[in-house]
């Protein structure tokens, strides 16, 4: 079976700026695949080249079999979009900015608009207009709108800018109810908590793709031990932990540290190291990898 | 079978417009407001001049030669002063426009066979103002010299009555009145057409891309044309009721006749809108927000407005600038829309002009239709 998306040495520059850098990967029929990176590294330009919308400088994609550069009239009729900024027109309610890309969709199926309201639980609203809506419900139409048209294949771009974690939450149950309908998502997100949500996770930074893989599989691959600190002397210890040989990285995790260190460390060097430098009240534990340690990790790693 | 994704989107843009209170004032309180303060305040037809009167004289004469004035239109006696300082003040006060000074002796030298001079005294600062008066005070004053030299031959025993050698006799075609607002509205519509659409389809264009709505659409199968098409087709429509809006309106308060034939009007006003449209859209293709698309408009169509003939004769106009003036699409608009309102000319006398704007539309929405690309680069 092909690939629902196949990137083959996808790269876009903006003058002498690349913000997409060879990234190559696949993606097959009904899952669910993520896109981790922070805000600047190039997961909006990539799909914005899956999409058609962006050419690419070099390399190549297909969407569903089609070429995206030559091909995206075949595309766009079969794919949902969701972009950064809900695309919504304010001025419009509910349930006529459904009716509006049910229409440039060509969807003349009836009941369709009061299927995807009652699929994203919008019954309610659907004639509040959308300029009274809170970010949640844009988020919830947003989604609709994108997927008015039963695509295969749904495209989300940070769909969780600016909505709270609950949320979230629900945004990703409806996600998953699509999904178990065969319909293949790519999500590009910020928030770890969404990336482990998905079955598969691209990391994303200065523009590379630097892995691919199941959230267990980028956690079990990740060289080292993580281990929590906890101490009153926060930034001191950082300071020592920073520099110490055999610790890979450290980040301030709430209130405490997060170390991730060659499997040769023990607590007890950790420990001795931050006695050394006169910091006395410490409790050391490890603990398992989460995604943010495999993307710190893997970030600090690339630099 | 209908076109879904066109009706779909002409239907959006009409609620969007009739939803947003700015656009539908401009769309439909703003052409009658122009329309009445064009018509009322912006007359070129300069009536009852304020003037203030130094009769130093104070005979029979002096009072027949200001009776002349008195019954011309043009001249309202506000002021009778004692001294030229008065007339001076009057007119750095604005009270009064012009001031005439009647010097002593006047009858005497009038009814003695002799030369009488009377000073004329004017405020320049508003031209307009000043040639009319000028000129009125100029033809006052010889009509009224002529009859003084009539009589004078008369009382010699050598003229027989008043015949004069030569007599112009005018006929003013089209316009009698010479009313500036009849020649005023019909170039409203003009303006008005090329005003609205330009900025209602930037502004609107604009406006996709700022909300991040033109990603959206562009991911849609929406095809190109259908995409132009839809976005402009409710402003023709908006066009074509402001048309008849200021048409009415002109009719039913100024009195301008419509001579000729309302459906050319109408058809060429298309012809003139697909520019006009095709503008917009160039526009929307450079701005980047509404405000810039809004002044990119004014930039475009203010300075065409001047070169259009509209406000100024373009025959008084330096050569350079008439020259300008053949790239101003309105120019020919005006032409047409003044030349079938007010003289009622067909096809016939206005052909080189339909042919112009033909020109300008083909070129002007072939280049927006190549710069409105459905891609984001």
């Amino acid at each position: 079976m092909t690939p629902v998306i196949r990137a083959d040495g996808l790269t876009r520059r903006f003058g002498s700026f690349t913000a997409v850098d060879h990234v190559s990967f696949s993606v097959e029929a009904g899952e669910v695949v993520g896109y981790l990176g922070p805000n600047g590294s190039g997961k909006t330009t990539t799909l914005r080249m899956l999409l058609g919308l962006l050419r690419p400088s070099e390399g190549r994609a297909e969407v569903l079999g089609y070429n995206t550069d030559r091909e995206a009239d075949k595309i766009r009729g079969r794919v949902g979009y969701m972009s950064q900024k809900f695309a919504l027109y304010h001025e419009l309610t509910v349930r006529e900015n459904l009716e509006f890309y049910g229409g440039l969709y060509g969807v003349r199926k009836n009941g369709r608009v009061e299927e995807t309201l009652s699929n994203l639980e919008l019954e309610q609203l659907q004639n509040e207009r959308v300029a009274v809506l809170s970010s949640g419900w844009r988020q919830r139409l947003a989604l609709g709108v994108a997927i008015i048209h039963q695509p295969q294949l749904l495209f989300l771009d940070e769909p969780s800018s600016g909505v709270d974690p609950v949320t979230r939450r629900n945004f990703w149950e409806v996600i998953y109810r699509l999904a178990a309908t065969g319909i293949t998502v790519m999500v590009t997100t910020h928030y770890m908590d969404e990336a482990e949500y998905c079955q598969r996770v691209g990391i994303m930074q200065g523009g590379r793709l630097l892995a691919m893989d199941s959230p267990e599989h980028l956690k079990a691959t990740l060289p080292g031990q993580v281990w929590e600190v906890h101490t009153p002397s926060l930034m001191e210890a950082f300071r020592v932990l920073e520099r110490m040989p055999g610790i890979r990285r450290v980040g301030l995790s709430s209130d405490y540290l997060r170390a991730v260190s060659e499997r040769e460390i023990t607590p007890e060097t950790i420990q001795r190291e931050l006695s050394r430098h006169g910091i006395e009240e410490v409790e050391i534990h490890t603990t398992r990898a989460s995604l943010e340690d495999v993307f710190l990790f893997l970030a600090g790693s690339s630099i | 079978m209908v076109n879904l994704r066109l009706v779909s989107l002409i239907r959006k843009e009409f609620i969007q417009i009739v939803r947003d209170p700015r656009t539908l004032a401009l769309t439909f309180v703003f052409p009658l407001v122009m329309l009445f303060l064009l018509g009322y305040a912006a007359t070129n037809d300069v009536k009852n001049i304020s003037l203030a009167v130094l009769d130093q004289d104070r005979s029979a004469e002096s009072r027949r030669f200001l009776d002349a004035f008195r019954t011309a239109d043009y001249f309202h006696l506000d002021f009778f002063v004692s001294s030229e300082e008065e007339i001076r003040s009057l007119i750095d006060s604005n009270q009064a426009r012009a001031g005439m000074i009647i010097p002593p002796g006047y009858a005497d030298h009038l009814t003695g066979g002799r030369n009488a001079q009377v000073a004329f005294i004017l405020d320049g600062s508003d031209p307009t103002v000043a040639s009319t008066a000028l000129a009125a005070a100029n033809l006052i004053g010889q009509a009224y010299s002529t009859r003084v030299l009539a009589m004078r031959m008369n009382r010699v025993g050598q003229g027989s009555g008043l015949d004069m050698p030569l007599e112009v006799r005018t006929q003013v075609l089209y316009n009698p009145g010479m009313e500036s607002a009849h020649y005023m509205i019909p170039g409203m519509i003009g303006m008005i057409l090329q005003f609205l659409t330009t900025l209602l389809t930037a502004t609107s264009i604009v406006r996709e891309r700022e909300r991040g709505t033109i990603e959206q659409l562009i991911v849609t199968p929406l095809r190109r044309w259908e995409m132009i098409l839809g976005k402009l087709a409710p402003y023709v429509f908006i066009a074509f009721f402001d048309t008849l809006e200021v048409l009415s309106a002109g009719v039913l308060f100024f009195k301008v006749p419509i001579n000729g034939s309302l459906g050319l009007l109408l058809g060429l006003a298309a012809l003139f809108l697909v520019t006009t449209l095709g503008i917009g859209l160039l526009i929307s293709t450079v701005a980047h927000t509404q405000q810039e698309a809004m002044l990119t408009t004014m930039f475009t169509v203010l300075p065409s407005i001047f070169l259009s003939g509209f406000f100024f004769p373009l025959a008084a106009m330096p050569r350079i600038l008439q020259w300008i003036s053949y790239l101003v699409p309105l120019r020919y608009f005006l032409i047409i829309v003044r030349g079938i309102v007010l003289k009622g000319v067909g096809l016939a006398a206005i052909w080189p002009e339909v042919l112009a704007l033909s020109v300008f539309a083909l070129v002007v929405m072939t280049g927006a239709a190549i710069r409105y690309r459905k891609r984001l680069d």
